[in-house]
């Protein structure tokens, strides 16, 4: 992997960030965009600009088969069986939503109970949470390990006859631990449970199949792939597409309704993409796709991962740095800086690396859960991607190790 | 006005180290209290004040916040203790000011001064004014009170 070659892609790496060379270490908050998905969101608004699915010229022709070859993409991405599996929605988040609301409201019973665990995201725990307010659901956690993984013997303890759903991350968000998805998924189909992946963390990093994984929901947010914001896909196998109705209604997917209430719905995935999609950031999505495969995806989870072990190897010797989650094989390093036996305060430590030039995340990373298994409040998240390099892990290294809270309070002077 | 950075930096660790008035009162009956979990993803701080007949008697705070909003609140709650209701929000008026780098009577904002250039960063705004907004809040909630 030309490490160099691929920085070349992203202008924004240019930029620089209070006055220093840019060290964006914040992928798992958000990735930078490479030209090519630039260009193909541009040529949607400077060329293709009809709307989807919708008129009889060349351009809307032209508008649809980019927004279908980009479904297309997205299936190939994930390696899902049928196209019907695959819905555009705005992101992860809404994905996790829409099955949340459809599966409570028609597949689940008052008491049914839905098993998630302490490390995952609001937005793979919260829908189910809510939607079940009503339907009188319940959740329930899987033990995690000492190192905030979820273990197979954990998992088969949490089991029981009431779960009917898991719902979990295949990676972390916080930690970057890797769930054992297709292992759960076999426990999960032997006892008629569904299984809901939010891919948010994995899919941009590694490569991901839906049908040897076997999942049965899964959810992905373009941005954090090097694709536009607001959109992303909602996978889930046909049979579950099929039978679903949508959360919502409107334009484009219903094929006939009439003043005495009936209404017929288009077929999956369109039924489930009501009103006008941003048709650009699909087209985008799938350039960023088409982008991360020419590169490959075992490849740029190695360069992730050996990135991780590089700064692991630079900073093993420093007493003062705690790592939260040194063995997960990603690139996500998640940490604390101690000061005379005094943590600083997280926001702080990642103020001062944003005068060193430095991107990072600090804080619960929307985990809020996890700070009970962590035993600390907060963390700094710095999470590498396929343009980080071995010097900016260093420049990362050399701060740590140089910094103290008195630094902290004179970025403010 | 000139600042000196160590002068400054020294005001901010000290509040910081050693907070003042951080203990919260479980004798809440005559105390209002504040929760400050909304404004950031990260500090959790709770403010109490007890204001009586147009006076605040006393302020206290808990919570697991950053330096920023550790030392802010604790430089405000010295400095609202014993102040008139008028008194006391001419001083956060005054701070509010200095922190949008308008026009402000430092004299009125005594040690808060050190937080004159927070803007800088300007995701710690925030941090600096958390527990200044909790007591603002407690003070409009007693007046209304009183109009009642």
């Amino acid at each position: 992997m030309d490490v160099q070659a691929i920085r070349n892609d992203f202008p924004i790496l240019q930029r620089k960030m209070s006055g220093r060379p840019l060290a964006y270490l914040d992928n798992g908050a958000t990735a930078l965009k490479p030209q090519c998905v630039i260009d193909a969101v541009t040529k949607y608004y400077t060329y293709l600009g009809a709307n989807a699915h919708r008129g009889d010229y060349e351009m809307s022709a032209q508008v649809d088969a980019a927004f279908e070859g980009a479904r297309k993409t997205a299936q190939k991405f994930i390696n899902a069986k049928y196209t019907e599996e695959v819905a555009f929605t705005s992101g992860s988040t809404q994905a996790l939503n829409e099955v949340a609301l459809m599966v409570t409201e028609q597949m689940l019973h008052e008491g049914d109970v839905i098993l998630t665990d302490e490390s995952e995201h609001a937005s793979s725990y919260l829908p189910w949470l809510q939607a079940g307010k009503k339907a009188g659901t319940k959740i329930e956690f899987i033990p995690l390990d000492e190192e905030g993984k979820i273990t197979i013997s954990n998992f088969k303890k949490a089991l029981h006859d009431k779960v009917k759903v898991v719902a979990v991350a295949q990676v972390s968000n916080v930690l970057g631990q890797m769930a054992p998805i297709k292992e759960m998924a076999e426990l999960c189909h032997e006892r008629g449970i569904l299984l809901v992946v939010d891919g948010a963390q994995s899919a941009p990093h590694m490569k991901v199949d839906v049908q040897d994984l076997d999942v049965d929901f899964f959810a992905l947010s373009a941005h954090k792939l090097c694709g536009p914001t607001g959109i992303g896909i909602l996978y889930g196998k046909k049979k579950y597409m099929d039978a679903l109705e949508p959360v919502f209604y409107g334009g484009e997917s219903n094929a006939r309704f009439d003043r005495s209430g009936s209404l017929i719905l288009k077929d999956a995935p369109l039924k489930f993409e009501s009103g006008t999609q941003p048709i650009e950031g699909a087209i985008g999505m799938a350039a960023a796709m088409k982008y991360l495969e020419s590169i490959g995806m075992d490849e740029i989870h190695a360069h992730e991962v050996e990135l991780k072990h590089y700064f692991l190897d630079q900073v093993s010797d420093m007493d003062n740095l705690i790592l939260y989650n040194k063995n997960a094989e990603s690139g996500i390093c998640t940490f604390n800086v101690m000061d005379q036996g005094k943590q600083i305060p997280s926001q702080d430590l990642a103020s001062y690396l944003n005068t060193q030039g430095i991107a990072v995340r600090s804080g619960t990373h929307c985990a809020k859960m996890l700070p009970d298994v962590l035993h600390t409040f907060a963390t700094v998240r710095a999470s590498f991607y396929l343009y980080n390099t071995k010097e900016e892990a260093d420049r990362l290294a050399e701060a740590l190790r140089t910094v103290t809270l008195e630094k902290c309070i004179d970025i403010f002077f | 006005m000139d600042i000196d950075p160590n002068l400054m930096r020294d005001i901010i660790m000290d509040h910081y180290e050693y907070p003042r008035n951080r203990e919260l009162t479980k004798d809440d009956s005559d105390y209002n209290s504040r929760h400050m979990a909304s404004d950031s993803c990260i500090d959790d701080i709770t403010v109490q004040s007890k204001i009586k007949d147009g006076k605040i008697e006393d302020v206290r705070f808990d919570g697991v916040a950053c330096t920023i909003s550790t030392a802010s609140t604790s430089i405000m709650t010295e400095l609202m203790k014993g102040k008139t209701v008028e008194q006391a929000r001419e001083i956060i008026k005054n701070y509010f000011a200095m922190i949008d780098q308008k026009e402000y009577d430092e004299d009125l904002l005594e040690e808060a001064v050190a937080f004159q250039n927070v803007g800088k960063q300007a995701n710690r705004i925030n941090c600096a004014t958390i527990g200044w907004k909790a007591m603002r809040q407690m003070i409009d909630e007693s007046e209304e009170k009183k109009d009642e």
